[in-house]
C-alpha cells in the first residue's frame, strides 16, 4: 500500500494548522461586530420602548423619544433614492446597453469609482456649494437628500449594472431577430428580467444612506428642532445626527439614550439590509435561467 | 476599381426609412439615458468646481503654499495670529491611516484568502453576507463604539489618561475598513483562473502552496488595489475619526497622543466658521487637498485592477 512519506505527513499537519488559523482569524474577525451588538442591545435595552420611538426628545435632549430624527431619516432617505434612482438605473443602462468599449467608457467607469471614493465630507462640501448656495435650496431637506443621492449613484449604478449584465446576451438578441427596436427591448426584455436586480440594490442603497452623517451635516439636518418638517424646504433631524449630538455635543444625557439611539439605528439599517439579502436569496431561487 | 451596389428593392427602402427614423418618443428616451451615462462623469466635474469655487478666494488672497502645506499651526479663528497650516492635520490623517492599515491589510488579505479558497461553499456566503452587515454599520455608530467602549477599554489597559486617541481611531478605522479589503481582495482572488488552481494541484501543490506560491503572485495587483482601496477608506473617513481622535491638533509623539484628521477638521468648524469668510474658504481649501488625494488613490487602485485583466 501507498505511504506517505515523513515528510508529505509534515506538509499536511502544517497545512492543517495553517488553515485552522486562518479560519480562526476570519471568526475574530466578525468577533467585534457581534460584541458591539450585544453591547449595544444590553445597555440600551431598558430604555428602549414604544414611548422612545414615538416621543419628541424634551428637556434638551435628555429625555423623551426620539421621533423626529426617525420622521427626518425617512424623508432624507426616500427622497434621495427618489432622485437617484433614476439617473441611476439610466446610467447603468447606457453603460450595460449602448456603450461600447473605448476611452468614453473607461473615463465613465473611472467617474463612477472616483465618485464612489470621495470622502463624505466633500460630499458634505460639495452640497453646501451647489445645493445649498447655488441653487439655493438653504439648508433643507432637498438639499441633504440630494447630497445623499450623489453619494448613492455609484451604488445603484453598480448594483443595476450587474443585475442587467445578468440578463443573458441571447435574450436580447432573440428581441432583436423579431424586430424589437434597442428601447423596446430595454422595456420589455431587460428591465423586467433584472428588476428583482435593481430593487435588490436600491434597498442597500437606502440602508446605506441611512446611516450617513458627515455629508448632511452642514446641508439640511439641524441638532434640534421643536417641529416636525411641514416640507422638504425644511429642516429636519436625523437619527444618525441625533446619535452624534446626545454623545459628544450634550451634558447631562443619562447613559442609556444614546445607547438605545445606536441600537435603534443599527437595527433599522440592519433590517433594511436583510431585507435586500433576502430578497436577492429569494429572486436567486426563482430565476428560471 | 468601383463596386457596383445592387439597387436596393423598394421593400427595403422603406425599411431603411423606417429604420431611421425612430419615433420621437424613442429618441427622447434615447437621449436620457445617455445623459443619465454621462451623469457620473458631470457629477466628478461638479464637485471639483463648486469646491474650487468656494475655495478660489482662499488659494487667490491667502494662501501660501509653503506655510500651508509645511506649517503645523493651525489657527484661523484667532483674531490677530491667523494661520492656515495643516501639517499637523496631514500627519494625524497618515498616521490613524497608516496605524490602521497596519492592522487592517493583513487581516482582511488573510480572510479573503480564507473565504476564496479555504472555506466550504456554504460558509462562504454566511461570510459575505457578515461582511455585507460589518459594512453597513454607520460611521457614527463607530464613533460611538470609539467613545464608549474603546475609550475605556485603553484607558485600562495601557493605564494613560485618556483612550481618545490615534490607537483608538486606528483600531475603530481598521474595524471600518476591512470589510472592503475584504470584498476587493476576494473579487481578486476569484478573478484569477481556475486553471491556475489546477495545474498547481495537478503538480502535487497542496492548498496552501497553491494559495502562497500561485495566487498571491497572480492576483498580487488585485490585493494591492484592495489594500489601497482600504487606505482610502481610512483617509476619508469623518466621523469616526471625529469622535475617536481626541481632537487636539499637534504632531503626535507616540500613539497615545490625541490627534487631528484632515476631514474631522472639516466636519468640525464649518458649522462654526462665518460663511464667505476666510476660515470658511480654508476648509474647503483642505477638502480640495482631500479630493485630489481621494483621485490619486482610486485611479491608482483602478489602474492596478485593470492592469491584472489585461
Amino acid at each position: 500500500m501507498f505511504k506517505p512519506s515523513n515528510h508529505l505527513l509534515k506538509k499536511e499537519i502544517r497545512e492543517n494548522n495553517l488553515r485552522g488559523a486562518l479560519s480562526l482569524m476570519t471568526f475574530f474577525l466578525f468577533l467585534p461586530a457581534l460584541i458591539i451588538m450585544f453591547w449595544l442591545f444590553i445597555k440600551g435595552f431598558p430604555v428602549l420602548s414604544i414611548d422612545f420611538l414615538i416621543q419628541d426628545p424634551i428637556r434638551g435632549m435628555t429625555a423623551g423619544g426620539i421621533f423626529p430624527t426617525i420622521v427626518g431619516t425617512f424623508w432624507l432617505v426616500i427622497i434621495s433614492v427618489i432622485v437617484s434612482c433614476p439617473l441611476g438605473v439610466l446610467a447603468a443602462l447606457y453603460l450595460s446597453e449602448y456603450a461600447k468599449d473605448g476611452k468614453r467608457t473607461r473615463i465613465i467607469r473611472l467617474a463612477i469609482l472616483n465618485l464612489a471614493g470621495v470622502p463624505s465630507i466633500v460630499h458634505a462640501l460639495f452640497g453646501l456649494g451647489a445645493f445649498v448656495l447655488f441653487l439655493h435650496m438653504g439648508t433643507s431637506i432637498l438639499a441633504a437628500s440630494f447630497t445623499l443621492a450623489v453619494m448613492n449613484l455609484p451604488v445603484i449604478i453598480t448594483s443595476t449594472l450587474e443585475s442587467l449584465k445578468a440578463v443573458p446576451h441571447s435574450f436580447r438578441e432573440a428581441s432583436w431577430n423579431v424586430g424589437a427596436s434597442k428601447l423596446q427591448t430595454i422595456r420589455h426584455i431587460v428591465l423586467p428580467n433584472s428588476f428583482p436586480g435593481i430593487l435588490t440594490g436600491l434597498v442597500f442603497a437606502v440602508g446605506r444612506s441611512a446611516g450617513e452623517t458627515a455629508a448632511i451635516l452642514f446641508t439640511g439636518v439641524a441638532f434640534y428642532l421643536p417641529f416636525l418638517p411641514q416640507s422638504v424646504f425644511d429642516q429636519c433631524m436625523s437619527l444618525s445626527m441625533h446619535l452624534f449630538t446626545i454623545s459628544t455635543q450634550v451634558v447631562g444625557v443619562p447613559e442609556a439614550y444614546p445607547y438605545a439611539t445606536a441600537l435603534v439605528l443599527i437595527l433599522l439599517i440592519l433590517s433594511i439590509n436583510s431585507i435586500s439579502v433576502l430578497m436577492r436569496s429569494y429572486f436567486r431561487t426563482r430565476r428560471k435561467w | 476599381m468601383e463596386t457596383k451596389v445592387a439597387e436596393a428593392s423598394p421593400l427595403t427602402m422603406e425599411w431603411r426609412k423606417k429604420k431611421s427614423t425612430k419615433p420621437v418618443s424613442e429618441k427622447i428616451l434615447e437621449g436620457l439615458i445617455k445623459a443619465g451615462g454621462y451623469s457620473s462623469i458631470i457629477l466628478i466635474s461638479a464637485i471639483l468646481f463648486f469646491i474650487c469655487k468656494e475655495a478660489f478666494p482662499f488659494l487667490l488672497n491667502a494662501f501660501d503654499f509653503k506655510n500651508f502645506f509645511f506649517s503645523t499651526n493651525w489657527n484661523p479663528a484667532s483674531v490677530n495670529n491667523v494661520s492656515y497650516g495643516i501639517l499637523a492635520l496631514i500627519v494625524g490623517t497618515l498616521c490613524v491611516t497608516f496605524i490602521s492599515m497596519l492592522i487592517a491589510v493583513p487581516l482582511g488579505l488573510a480572510t479573503a484568502f480564507y473565504i476564496s479558497e479555504f472555506c466550504s461553499p456554504r460558509l462562504r456566503e454566511t461570510y459575505k453576507i457578515l461582511i455585507e452587515f460589518l459594512a453597513a454599520i454607520p460611521s457614527v455608530v463607530w464613533g460611538f463604539v470609539a467613545i464608549m467602549m474603546i475609550n475605556p477599554l485603553i484607558i485600562k489597559t495601557f493605564n494613560v489618561p485618556i483612550g481618545l486617541n490615534i490607537l483608538n481611531a486606528s483600531i475603530i478605522l481598521a474595524l471600518m475598513s476591512l470589510p472592503l479589503i475584504v470584498s476587493v481582495g476576494e473579487d481578486a482572488l476569484r478573478a484569477v483562473p481556475d486553471t491556475y488552481r489546477e495545474a498547481a494541484e495537478a503538480m502535487g501543490a497542496t492548498r496552501w502552496e497553491v494559495a502562497t506560491r500561485v495566487l498571491l503572485p497572480a492576483a498580487k495587483n488585485g490585493l494591492l488595489a484592495a489594500a489601497l482601496l482600504g487606505v482610502g477608506r481610512a483617509l476619508g473617513e469623518t466621523m469616526a475619526v471625529l469622535m475617536a481622535t481626541g481632537h487636539s491638533i499637534q504632531i503626535p509623539k507616540s500613539v497615545f497622543d490625541p490627534a487631528r484628521t484632515l476631514t474631522a477638521t472639516i466636519a468640525a468648524e464649518l458649522g462654526e466658521s462665518p460663511k464667505g469668510g476666510e476660515h470658511y474658504q480654508s476648509l474647503f481649501a483642505i477638502g480640495l487637498v482631500l479630493f485630489i488625494i481621494s483621485l490619486i488613490v482610486n485611479v491608482t487602485a483602478d489602474h492596478l485592477i485593470r492592469g491584472r485583466k489585461k
